[in-house]
């Protein structure tokens, strides 16, 4: 083969690579960009989980490193299983569970909740149902945060300062789930009530064996909403939760902080993986669940 | 309500009654109380209250450290939205973009939205750390010699930083979807069109991402105003001090802490004015003016 037959098929072979080179360089630059982004959103996470490893006395000289230690499982045991706070009755093991309880149950009272107006309010003739409606949906409009105070001094009226019910309860006084259903319910085809009644189920009937299987998807997606979101309360359960053995792991924050503000020896480690802790749950549900929990968050406008 | 509904009177009534009593006692009873105690002045120690009609609303709007906290919430306000969207906004376009590693990307993107936010302000008070934190570092290294908790800006600006980093993720989630419903027709129709896909970007996604954007844009002020009270709280380790604040978190360091109830409660009113204006102004001006496709 001649030089310049050498050089054509060269040109040949090189030039649709160089046709599409300029798109690969912007290529390039986007996955650029979203390494970057990511890395951003985790580097602080993987400092948090390095000083873990290593023992208090090195963490205050140095901060994060690139070394990892073997101080892991002493400092979990510490986390979890050594009491700590001014009663001495506070562990992570009690502080995890309270979290799953406010989670856990905030999500199913909201849903159980929130599913049954939404069915008296989409499938009865109702006199009063725009009424309802209307005071249902007004609850969208104010945050908890902003009547903070006088919601305190009502659970306190009610005897229910550091309950499970106090702390979960007042939460769900928001209309957020109802919203959602009624969004759902209405976009069920009527043909199907219709055909319900002609084979004589009753509303009951009807809202049990098919309401409730066809709606799976969305209640699987409501769940993991508001688990994440009843788990990573913070202004609400510091308010009501005063004794010790009563504190989720995030209202616990508070608590941990001041592990890092020791006199003497600051518990990183204690404190760091308390942290964690309390982000693994909400974080793995969403990771695993996460086409479910776009779809929940993405499809209804609230 | 359906055409096809059932007539039975007791059950729905039955299906309501528990959302009505949770509403009524732990919403509606709260919300008179705050607009009724504002109009009182509440003795510290329990003993009664005097009528003072607005006068808890005049005290607000003459104090000048009430000013200031608004004022800092609004810039606060600014930044934390404008920080937070711009950055997921770019990034969403990326990941739109990208074909290998999309669903990498975006797990790895989105997972910091199940982060409490005073979560995030612990793991900030780690960056920020005063003598070995690798955020203060960095600003040493810019030759900023960064005290958070100490100086009143640096302390803003730790606030600001953690806030975004906590909110990415949720406007991140959003942008995508919003731009992964576009259709193809209509991007491959800009493809002809227009050649720069930095133009093709503002005369065509853009403006099919307005709703997104808009919306966004409430949740992100409403986001900002309450949410970052886990973030605030943290990071100045529950000692407000002279440490920057926003409103919500004035209400809850006057009620609370310095049970001031009238004052207090005037506070939540004025917040609850804003929020409704806020949601009015969403469903009102702005879903008006859009163009949905």
């Amino acid at each position: 083969m001649s030089e310049a037959n050498q050089a054509a098929l060269a040109a040949a072979i090189i030039t649709p690579k160089k046709r599409r080179r300029p798109i690969r360089g912007a290529d390039v630059l986007d996955h650029a960009v979203l390494i970057i982004g990511s890395l951003l959103m985790l580097v602080p996470l993987i400092m948090v989980f390095q000083m873990t490893t290593l023992p208090d006395v090195e963490v205050m000289k140095t901060g994060p490193t690139f070394e990892i230690g073997n101080e892991l499982g002493p400092n979990f045991d510490k986390a979890m299983f050594q009491a700590s706070g001014f009663s001495g009755e506070n562990t992570g093991t009690n502080m995890l569970k309270n979290s799953f309880i406010l989670g856990i149950g905030f999500a199913v009272g909201k849903i159980i909740i929130g599913m049954m107006a939404a069915y008296a309010i989409v499938y009865f003739r109702l006199r009063f149902a725009s009424f309802a409606f209307w005071i249902i949906f007004t609850t969208l409009l104010l945050p908890l945060e902003v009547r903070i105070l006088p919601s305190y001094e009502v659970v306190q009226k009610l005897g229910m300062l550091n309950t499970y019910h106090g702390l979960i309860v007042p939460l769900i006084a928001s209309a957020t789930a109802t919203f959602f259903f009624r969004q759902y319910f209405r976009s069920v085809p009527e043909e199907l009530v219709e055909a319900a009644r002609i084979d004589g189920a009753g509303p009951v009937k009807f809202f049990i064996d098919i309401l409730v299987p066809l709606s799976k998807t969305m209640i699987a997606a409501m769940f993991i909403i508001m688990f994440v979101f009843g788990w990573n309360q913070y202004l609400w359960p510091t308010m009501i939760t005063t004794e010790e053995d009563m504190f989720t792991l995030v209202r616990g924050i508070k608590q941990i902080t001041q592990d890092l503000e020791g006199n003497n020896i600051p518990e990183y480690g204690r404190a760091n993986l308390l942290a964690l802790i309390a982000i693994l749950p909400p974080v793995l549900v969403v990771i695993f669940f996460q086409s479910w929990f776009v779809k929940g968050l993405t499809e209804s406008d609230k | 309500m359906k055409r096809a509904g059932f007539a039975t009177k007791w059950l729905p009534i039955t299906l309501l009654l528990p959302q009505l009593i949770i509403i009524a006692v732990f919403f509606y009873w709260p919300a008179a109380h705050a607009i009724h105690s504002s109009l009182y002045l509440q003795d510290p120690f329990g003993f009664g209250s005097t009528f003072v009609g607005a006068e808890n609303y005049s005290d607000l709007a003459g104090n000048s450290e009430y000013r200031r906290i608004a004022w800092f919430t609004v810039v606060f306000t600014i930044l934390v939205t404008f920080f937070s969207l711009a950055i997921a906004l770019l990034l969403a376009v990326k990941a739109d973009k990208v074909i290998r590693g999309a669903r990498s990307y975006r797990t790895l993107l989105m997972w910091v939205y199940a982060v409490a936010p005073p979560v995030a302000g612990f793991i900030g008070l780690i960056m920020f750390n005063q003598s070995w934190g690798p955020l203060t570092r960095f600003f040493q290294s810019l030759g900023w010699d960064f005290k958070l908790g100490v100086n009143y800006m640096d302390t803003a600006t730790a606030m600001v930083i953690v806030s975004v980093w906590k909110q990415i993720p949720v406007n991140f989630i959003f942008f995508l979807s919003g731009l992964q419903s576009i259709p193809r027709s209509v991007r491959e129709a800009a493809l002809i069109d227009n050649r720069s896909a930095s133009g093709r970007f503002w005369d065509v996604t853009f403006p099919l991402l307005a709703p997104t954007a808009f919306f966004l844009l409430i949740i992100n002020i409403t986001y900002s105003l309450f949410e970052t009270f886990g973030v605030i709280d943290t990071l100045v380790k529950g000692e407000p001090g002279n440490n920057p604040m926003t409103l919500v978190y004035k209400v809850y360091v006057d009620g609370f802490r310095g049970n001031d109830m009238g004052g207090s409660s005037a506070q939540s009113v004025v917040l609850m004015v804003l929020v409704l204006a806020l949601t009015v102004f969403q469903f009102r001006l702005v879903e008006r003016r859009i163009h949905y496709t």
